[in-house]
């Protein structure tokens, strides 16, 4: 592996840009596998367990696992979507009608620049964070790009020319800034917590991994045991922003067929979908660089515990993709999470939508954030940090 | 020589503006080649559960939008000012601590303020 460090820097930055696009792009569309599997499992039926190709049914054993997983239908679905007619309605607004699916797309890739997915401690025992782009202002750049999103909606509402996509399009922009408030309000005590005494002030999310990594009763703790409440509405505004269920409104096909992407078909359309998907992904990395513990492997013990532990200490390389492997391994707990609540929860109305943001979260997350700006102060006011 | 941090993002970019324009022309070749275009009334007509399209597609909608629109904008600047707050939080003393907190008193009032006049209620 010593080779791979040999190489310019720039040859290295961009093999980890390609990597990380070929595991978040299979992640975005394994997802939308996983959903009908998962929806099928909650609901005691089979699911998609029948496609197979019959030079792929002769192979033992991962040939019938492939069937069952319904992985075929993944590839038939996108084959259709590619090659199925793509067309342009006369009454829509053209230009902006095939912008918008372009614009999703642009929130949805840039993000994962800034989000750490691993760490390499380095033989000085040094934790090098994995990351692209490794800028202070991590999560500033992660809302800023995220927030971006709400242009494609009203953007596709709005080309539509018509009336179910109109209508979607605006329930999403005020859905979308309701709950953008209560969310970056939910992280600031978070940041509080990390931007201890001593240190140059930041917002890099491997920063605040390294927070959950430290040795010590609270350095240990995940910040969703240390602040139960911010994780809670950071996830619930987090459902809203990516537009799932029970947030479902900009879409929600009892009252407004498909909501923004009515008028939309073929590869445009399935290009919103794979916008959510990376949209959820790395909104569940974030979740859990947040709240998780980022790639430490559980509470209270930090990944050069692990490697303590499994006598890894030389081997920082194997070391490395073990800590890229939990990460991952809790983001898609997470996707499954956002599954689980989707096929369990009914939607909510839309006043019910704006009253949870406006008159609960809202005041929720200033309240818990006054709370805590007051508890860390005193802490460090009797020297306690 | 070392990448700047936001070249990622520069790439970034790059590939999810590429990555759909590359499929959109890909299913766009498609279409010249194999699918001739067979466009219909119904087929472009506007989608409204299958009946026929009533009154103008630019539809009178509630001016409640623009008023939660608003109120965000207040919000959201504040909340702003809010980061930098928490990153400067290492070396502040009582005294600004306490401005801030004042800061949010602040915040709080533009909300109770808005709920008592019933902005924030959904009719």
């Amino acid at each position: 592996m010593d080779f791979f460090f040999e190489l310019p820097l720039w040859v290295q930055a961009a093999l980890k840009g390609l990597a990380v696009i070929a595991v978040i792009f299979p992640i975005a569309g394994a997802c939308s596998m996983a959903e009908r599997k998962v929806s099928a499992w909650i609901q005691d039926r089979p699911g998609p367990s029948r496609a197979i190709p019959p030079w792929f049914a002769i192979i033992p054993i991962i040939g019938p696992f492939l069937q069952r997983l319904g992985a075929f239908h993944l590839l038939a679905d996108g084959g259709k979507l590619l090659f199925k007619e793509d067309p342009l309605p006369g009454h829509v607004n053209k230009f902006y009608f095939v912008m918008a699916p372009l614009v999703a797309m642009i929130p949805a890739l840039s993000t994962v620049a800034f989000v750490p997915f691993g760490a390499y401690v380095s033989e000085a025992k040094q934790v090098v964070p994995l990351i692209l782009a490794n800028v202070d202002v991590g999560l500033l750049g992660v809302f800023a790009l995220a927030s971006l999103g709400v242009y494609s909606l009203i953007l596709a509402g709005w080309a539509s020319n018509s009336k179910y996509p109109f209508l979607g399009g605006v329930r999403a922009s005020a859905q979308l800034i309701s709950y953008e408030l209560s969310m970056t309000l939910s992280v600031l005590p978070v940041f509080l917590w990390i931007n201890a005494p001593g240190q140059s002030g930041s917002l890099s999310l491997a920063r605040v991994v390294e927070y959950q990594s430290q040795p010590g009763f609270l350095g240990g703790m995940w910040f969703v045991f240390l602040m139960p409440v911010s994780a809670f509405i950071f996830l619930v505004a987090l459902f809203a922003e990516t537009n799932r269920q029970p947030f479902d409104m900009p879409e929600s096909e009892a009252d407004l067929v498909g909501g923004f992407h009515t008028e939309y078909g073929s590869f445009k359309w399935s290009l919103f979908f794979v916008a959510e998907y990376s949209h959820m992904t790395v909104g569940s990395a974030v979740f859990a660089l947040l709240f998780l513990g980022g790639w430490n492997p559980l509470p209270w013990v930090s990944l050069q515990t692990l490697g303590g532990w499994l006598h890894l200490t030389g081997h920082p390389v194997v070391l490395g993709i073990l800590s890229v492997l939990i990460f991952i391994g809790k983001v898609l707990a997470s996707i499954f999470f956002f599954m689980w609540v989707r096929w369990t929860l009914p939607r909510f109305r839309y006043d019910q939508v704006m009253r949870i943001g406006w008159k609960q979260l809202l005041p929720l997350s200033i309240l818990n954030l006054i709370v805590y700006t007051c508890i860390i102060g005193g802490m460090e006011y009797f020297g306690h940090r | 020589m070392t990448p700047h941090p936001y070249a990622f993002l520069a790439l970034f970019l790059a590939v999810a503006v590429a990555f759909p324009l590359v499929m959109l022309s890909v299913s766009r070749v498609w279409f010249w080649l194999f699918q001739p275009p067979k466009p219909s009334t119904i087929k472009n007509g506007i989608y409204e559960c299958g009946l026929a399209p009533t009154g103008d597609s630019r539809i009178q909608f509630k001016a409640h939008y623009y008023l939660y629109a608003i109120v965000f904008l207040i919000f959201d600047v504040e909340v702003l000012f809010l980061l930098p707050f928490a990153v400067a939080f290492t070396g502040l003393s009582a005294g600004a601590l306490f401005a801030m907190l004042v800061f949010i008193l602040l915040l709080v009032e533009g909300l109770v303020w808005a709920w008592h006049r019933g902005h924030l209620n959904w009719k």
